[in-house]
């Protein structure tokens, strides 16, 4: 750390973060209408490759962005479908089409490899991006970190204080009650299936042509979708907690890569692998909360407890149950 | 509104529930649906509602044909359920459960509806806090929040599906009250229920349904032995079938099966503190009390699903801890919970699935076990009926006969629910023939006279405590009925 400045410490974890966090919040709205869409890993991979095709042959970040978005709803459309009215496993349907997505984005970008594209550059924000230490942090990112940022009060807002957002998560929760209701349980769940997905879409664009530019093989973004899936559950399905996992995973990232200066001995792979299983010992962490007994303990510690006990979350009751009328 | 029903049929795969009914209710009444279970009551209701999907007939609302294919089609008619398991979101809270839904007026202004919710419980005396989560909440507070949230969306057709089912004798009088005062209002209201004296009290009119036909009609004022006579099939002049098998008041208990030691645990309203009893071979021991007063708690801690977190419970002289359940049905301990199909039940598994897995045998032998208990138990369904497609007293009965005929310690929570007079008789024969000799009984009830009438022990709970524990000839009704309500 002793040579890197503060600042730019944390607008690199900012950075890092949100991609990881429009992933994460797109998954969190599509899993709290009751559908897992586990085509993650593939389809932001897919949706990267075909955001920088765009980027690279238009030069328009727009159409860019609005191309990826489309392929992660037409992937995530293809979980919906099959899932929620054809009655098959959304598990394996998603598991498929991770695999397809890879392959097929690894083939069809092929002609796009290691060629020089465009790159979304940071956005200063007039006045804001003057204040010291915050200016550089917050306000002088791409528009995709903005995006991400301004994400988490959206999605914050939409389910827990407008009447849709209540939709959804009741379908989420019993869409037999929600069809009693007069609700239409499956077109909701499409519905946000297809918004989740589009959303992940504009992160795997935001990987391709602002985190890691470029295109080429590995991507470097493999894995990421599985990491998001798991920061949904050890967000506990809220937005806001999820968002704040997104930014623990990112802060593990960035900290691996500045203890890597400081520590030259230690193999670089320990520092670009350590994340993953911090983040597998943070999920732990979380759910072993739910257990009894450790909630016996914490009875005890009212501090500790009241602290941990935000951290709880419970998963939608129909999450990856297809609901079918008579 | 004048609800006619033309012809209206519904088949399950070669299952026939409904063969042919027609029905006419007039505007403005309350028309009572009375029949056995499975004759096919919440499946017509379903029907009405747009539930379920029928396969023949016509629904004409004033004359006019609708298609009610759907929930949603089906309140646009201004039809709205009450259905006997509640349709509702356990995790939201109660204010949240009021504004879901788009079958009638309403919207997401949380102030406004929350008013709303207030007006309406005060109008119909309901006490119900807007924040609290619907999981904390009993069964009979969720049918009453169901009940304010159909009133809200102004259904001009109410259908209420066994309402009067886990509610205390004073919710039901408030029920009741406020069910007469809307249908003077002009809404008409479809009455399901197997408690003919509901009927009596309430309704205008009574459709008897035996097997998915109709078997009857009668008018106020109701001949008794007449509507048991449509819904049993009793040859004329014969007795009604007595209510239930009346107890033994000679207790003589034997050596100690489960004992309590200062339990406390966490949970439902009220909590359960510092219970300590012990229970005999050979006692029938009825739980009485308002719903929710720790009764269910009692038999969970018993049934080691969840854990003391003062004291101890001691079951055949061993410690039952958490996650012990299994332990627990090893010692030949049996726990039969209310929810048949959440808890007791695998919704998807047939009947023969059931036994397979209790009894951890082949689907050769399983099949057959299962074709005996369904002539023992006369269940109506075939081995690869699934479990969810059984009526609720055929369920139970699958319950029951899934108890291993060792067991000597039976817990039962609400056993008669949702039964008809004739399948609360046949479950209470069995379990004092079979059970009630080799080891103990314990049941809890939300019918005092069910309790009176079975048990020759009673323990009263009142908020979360054992306020009365009376055997024998000391259970005096007035006595039970004055400490359930803190007297």
């Amino acid at each position: 750390m002793n040579d890197l400045p503060l600042g730019m410490l944390l607008a690199g974890i900012l950075a890092t973060a949100a991609p990881l966090i429009i992933a994460a919040l797109g998954e969190t709205i599509t899993e709290r209408a009751g559908v897992i869409n586990l085509s993650l890993d593939g389809s932001m991979l897919l949706a990267a490759m075909v955001g920088f095709m765009v980027g690279y042959e238009t030069q328009s970040f727009l159409l860019a962005f609005a191309a990826a978005a489309a392929v992660g709803a037409l992937v995530a459309g293809v979980v919906a479908v099959f899932g929620i009215y054809l009655g098959q496993l959304q598990v394996a349907v998603g598991f498929a089409l991770t695999l397809m997505c890879r392959d097929l984005a690894y083939f069809l970008g092929n002609p796009y490899s290691r060629l020089q594209g465009p790159q979304l550059v940071p956005l200063k924000i007039p006045l804001l991006g003057d204040i010291p230490l915050v200016g550089p942090v917050l306000f002088q990112q791409p528009l995709v970190v903005y995006f991400g940022l301004l994400l988490v009060p959206a999605v914050w807002w939409y389910l827990y204080r407008t009447g849709r957002g209540l939709e959804l998560r009741a379908v989420g929760e019993n869409p037999e009650a929600a069809y009693t209701r007069g609700i239409d349980p499956r077109r909701q769940q499409l519905l946000y299936t297809l918004i989740g997905g589009a959303l992940v879409g504009i992160a795997g664009a935001a990987y391709s042509l602002d985190i890691k530019p470029g295109w080429g093989r590995p991507q470097g973004i493999e894995g990421l979708g599985w990491i998001a899936l798991a920061i949904v559950i050890f967000g506990g399905w809220h937005p806001v907690k999820v968002a704040l996992g997104a930014l623990l995973f990112a802060f593990l990232q960035v900290f691996g890569i500045t203890l890597q200066s400081v520590w030259p001995s230690i193999p670089a792979q320990v520092f670009q692998v350590a994340p993953f299983p911090l983040m597998i010992f943070a999920l732990v962490l979380v759910n072993l909360l739910q257990r009894d007994g450790v909630q016996r303990w914490l009875e005890r510690r009212p501090g500790l407890a009241l602290l941990l006990a935000r951290l709880r979350g419970a998963p939608p009751r129909a999450l990856g149950r297809s609901f079918h009328p008579d | 509104m004048q609800i006619e029903l033309r012809q209206i049929s519904k088949r399950f795969g070669r299952f026939e529930a409904l063969k042919g009914i027609d029905l006419t209710v007039a505007s403005g009444t309350i028309h009572g649906i009375v029949g056995e279970n499975g004759a096919g009551k919440s499946t017509l209701m379903k029907i009405l509602t747009g539930y379920l999907g029928r396969s023949a007939g016509h629904i004409l609302l004033d004359g006019r044909e609708v298609a009610c294919d759907s929930p949603a089609s089906a309140a646009r008619e201004g039809i709205g359920m009450l259905y006997q398991e509640p349709q509702d979101f356990p995790p939201l809270t109660v204010l949240d459960n009021f504004i879901v839904g788009r079958d009638g007026p309403g919207d997401a202004n949380r102030a406004r509806q929350r008013r709303r919710l207030r007006e309406l419980a005060d109008r119909v005396h309901f006490h119900l806090d807007p924040d609290a989560p619907l999981q904390q909440l009993t069964v009979g507070e969720r049918q009453q929040l169901e009940f304010l949230r159909l009133l809200g969306r102004e259904a001009r057709v109410l259908i209420l599906d066994e309402p009067t089912t886990g509610i205390s004798d004073r919710q039901k009088g408030l029920l009741f009250e406020a069910l007469r005062r809307i249908r003077d209002d002009g809404r008409t209201i479809l009455l399901v229920s197997h408690k003919l004296e509901d009927v009596e009290a309430l309704c205008d009119r009574v459709t008897v349904l035996r097997q998915g036909r109709v078997s009857g009609e009668e008018s106020a004022p109701f001949h008794l032995p007449r509507l048991l006579q449509l819904m049993f099939e009793a040859p004329e002049g014969t007795a009604p079938p007595a209510a239930v098998p009346t107890r033994s008041r000679r207790h003589r208990p034997g050596e100690p099966i489960l004992r309590f030691d200062r339990v406390s645990a966490p949970g439902e309203r009220t909590g359960l503190h510092h219970c300590s009893l012990t229970i005999h071979r050979g006692e029938v021991v009825g739980l009485a009390g308002l719903s929710g007063s720790g009764q269910g708690l009692f038999l969970r801690l018993a049934a080691a699903l969840i854990d003391a977190r003062e004291g101890e419970v001691r079951f055949h002289g061993r410690r039952l801890g958490s996650d012990d359940h299994r332990a627990f049905r090893r010692s030949g301990g049996s726990f039969l919970p209310a929810d048949r199909l959440e808890e007791g039940l695998i919704p998807g598994f047939t009947i023969q699935d059931h036994f397979a897995l209790a009894d951890g045998i082949p689907a050769r032998r399983a099949r057959q076990r299962a074709r005996q208990a369904i002539e023992r138990f006369d269940i109506r369904g075939r081995p690869d009926t699934p479990a969810e497609a059984l009526s609720g007293g055929n369920q139970q009965r699958l319950l029951l006969s899934l108890i291993p005929e060792q067991a000597d310690l039976i817990l039962l929570e609400n056993p008669s629910r949702g039964l008809d007079v004739a399948s609360a008789e046949w479950v209470w024969g069995h379990l004092r023939g079979q059970y009630a000799q080799r080891g103990a009984i314990v049941f809890s009830s939300a019918e005092l006279d069910e309790i009176l009438a079975i048990a020759d022990r009673v323990l009263v709970f009142h908020e979360g405590r054992v306020v009365r524990d009376l055997s024998g000839d000391a259970i005096d009704y007035h006595q039970v009925a004055a400490a359930m309500t803190g007297h």
